[in-house]
């Protein structure tokens, strides 16, 4: 059974002036799964975040974000959305503890006691407590996204909204950033995830959503565009002596044969055919210095999703069972 | 996840103060627009009507007295009645105190506030943290009183601080002469509580209605300048004239000038939108 969509998006388009923000975008964002919008700049990433919260009213289309419309409702909806933008949106002027409390209370937590211990374990988990005294303005990159994350979970938002949350970072913070992110799933809080940093996604999402000019591409798990793409299983093989390998256009089961830089890529019909690849090559004399069965990286499928975009619309894939 | 579609709310006191606080908190933070509100306080309620009350009580310049003498014939017989003192010096310094420094009781918190005033909003466009107010759940009606309260506030209790200093300075100064401290006189009283603040509302009811709808603070500066200027002069006229006419006078001024700031306010919340927090002016 699919989880109930935290986020609905239907055939939502956002004009600002002459220029397109959202030209037709469908998007739906199961509860509790980690949902990466992918996308060049100028996809409508921003904007369809900004329209999920209600900050910008939708001119056609509908949005439902926990079953309300947020133009509506959208205090309610911002009161359980939890949001981190390109840039950290911190007071400079103001200390690390000041910035959040002043979520917090915005947040309807109120004060006293039970904020301050909010606040300290907010910041305990993103490693800025040390600092909560300080002016953010003397803050690194870094400790102001790590501010801007402890903020957007102080009230335990049930859906976390991250824009490029990496933006800026430097390898390290980047990763710690994503690591967190993951564990913040693990309690059942729903994000969404622009990006455009494909290594980001990887390993990431539980959901892919490509967009360009302002509409989803397409959407579903990594695994299924992958085999939306690449129907067949593809294996790796390298020998001592390359040219030998072309033997294996002709066994059974290969879909499709093709020898680049001393490596054969082969499409199977099942990857329970690689050893009778093995045994053919073996039996041939061919001396095997590798087998590797290769799974297309996110970059791959997503300048292939993007190269079929430039033909046609693929649409969301149908039953996506993320 | 549960589906709520909550009742339209009033007006969430909670947050506004939070947000006045929190600009309040910034603003404290801020040398550069603090210590200039203080020097022109001092300038205004210390400096000048120390130095003029001094100079016509204690130095007795004689062509100051005889001058300020001759233009003390010009204002009504009302108010003229009303001046105390036995001697010309002390009957000149008396009207000066009373009558000839009301202005500076409009000039200093128009001009401290739309100073606050015209960067609140577009600052936080510019420094980004419109984007963090416009993904909160706090409503735009309680950001843009809060906003206006955070500006209000510095400009008028400069104003009450500097009125109690300037009460303390004329009462030691010219007090001796005319039998007593005698300020403020009860006029002074209704121009401070009653007629000031719709005034400072107003003005600042427009100003942050400028300050959603422009590019950069500095824009919003300029803008507001052209607002205030006028409302300064208006405002000029009416508390001089609230403090020469008769009680009502001053009563029927600041009560006009309430309503006003009324319709003022009530249509400035408009001007903010979440999308202008976020910088976006064109929204359709």
């Amino acid at each position: 059974m699919q989880p109930a969509a935290v986020i609905q998006l239907d055939g939502v388009a956002k004009w600002f002036g002459p220029n397109p923000g959202l030209t037709d975008l469908d998007l739906r964002v199961p509860e509790g799964r980690i949902t990466v919008l992918l996308g060049p700049n100028g996809a409508g990433k921003t904007t369809a975040i900004r329209m999920i919260t209600g900050a910008f009213r939708p001119d056609a289309g509908s949005v439902r974000v926990f079953g309300v419309d947020p133009d509506e409702d959208g205090d309610d909806v911002r009161r359980r959305c939890g949001v981190v933008s390109a840039k950290p949106s911190l007071y400079d002027r103001l200390s690390g503890w000041d910035n959040l409390r002043y979520s917090a209370e915005l947040h309807g937590l109120g004060s006293g006691a039970h904020v301050d211990e909010r606040i300290r374990a907010a910041a305990d988990r993103f490693g800025i407590r040390e600092a909560l005294d300080q002016q953010v303005g003397g803050y690194s990159t870094g400790m102001k996204t790590r501010l801007a994350l402890a903020r957007s979970v102080l009230h335990e938002p049930e859906l976390l909204l991250y824009d490029e949350p990496t933006s800026g970072l430097d390898p390290e913070s980047s990763h710690a950033v994503l690591e967190l992110v993951r564990e913040m799933t693990a309690d059942g809080t729903t994000v969404v995830m622009c990006t455009h940093l494909l290594h980001e996604a990887q390993g990431l999402a539980d959901q892919v959503v490509v967009m360009q000019d302002g509409t989803d591409v397409v959407s579903g798990a990594p695994g299924e565009l992958a085999r939306r793409f690449w129907p067949h299983d593809v294996v790796r093989i390298g020998a001592e002596d390359p040219a030998g390998l072309d033997l294996l256009a002709r066994v059974p089961g290969v879909v499709a044969y093709e020898r680049r830089d001393g490596v054969a890529e082969v499409r199977l019909d099942d990857l329970a055919r690689v050893p009778d690849l093995v045994a053919a090559l073996t039996g041939a004399g061919v001396r095997i210095t590798r087998v590797e069965p290769h799974e297309p990286s996110l970059e791959q499928l997503y300048f292939a999703i993007r190269q079929g975009a430039g033909r046609s619309r693929l649409g969301a894939v149908e039953g996506s069972t993320v | 996840m549960v589906a709520t579609r909550s009742p339209r709310r009033g007006l969430q006191w909670d947050q506004l103060r939070t947000v006045a606080r929190t600009d309040l908190k910034q603003l404290a933070q801020a040398r550069d627009y603090w210590i200039p509100m203080l020097i022109l306080g001092g300038i205004f309620f210390v400096l000048v009507p120390t130095v003029l009350l001094l100079s016509l009580t204690r130095i007795g310049s004689v062509d100051a007295v005889a001058q300020l003498s001759q233009a003390l014939e010009i204002l009504p017989e009302r108010a003229q009645a009303q001046i105390q003192g036995d001697s010309e010096p002390a009957r000149a310094a008396y009207a000066l105190a009373v009558y000839l420094f009301a202005p500076v009781a409009v000039v200093v918190p128009i001009t401290i506030s739309t100073a606050v005033g015209a960067a609140t909003i577009v600052g936080e466009r510019e420094r980004g943290t419109g984007e963090f107010l416009a993904h909160s759940p706090a409503g735009i009606r309680e950001i843009f009183y809060g906003k206006l309260a955070a500006s209000l506030l510095p400009g008028y209790l400069t104003t009450i601080v500097g009125f109690g200093v300037y009460s303390l300075i004329v009462n030691t100064i010219v007090g001796p002469d005319v039998g007593g401290w005698f300020f403020p006189t009860p006029q002074w009283w209704v121009l401070m509580l009653w007629v000031v603040p719709p005034f400072l509302a107003l003005t600042l009811a427009l100003v942050l209605r400028l300050s959603a709808r422009v590019k950069s603070t500095a824009a919003a500066q300029q803008s507001s300048a052209l607002v205030s200027l006028p409302l300064i002069m208006i405002a000029y006229s009416q508390a001089t004239g609230s403090l020469y006419g008769g009680d009502a006078l001053a009563w029927y001024v600041g009560a006009a000038a309430w309503v006003l700031a009324a319709v003022a306010l009530w249509r400035g919340v408009r001007s903010v939108t979440r999308a202008r927090l976020l910088g976006v002016a064109d929204e359709q």
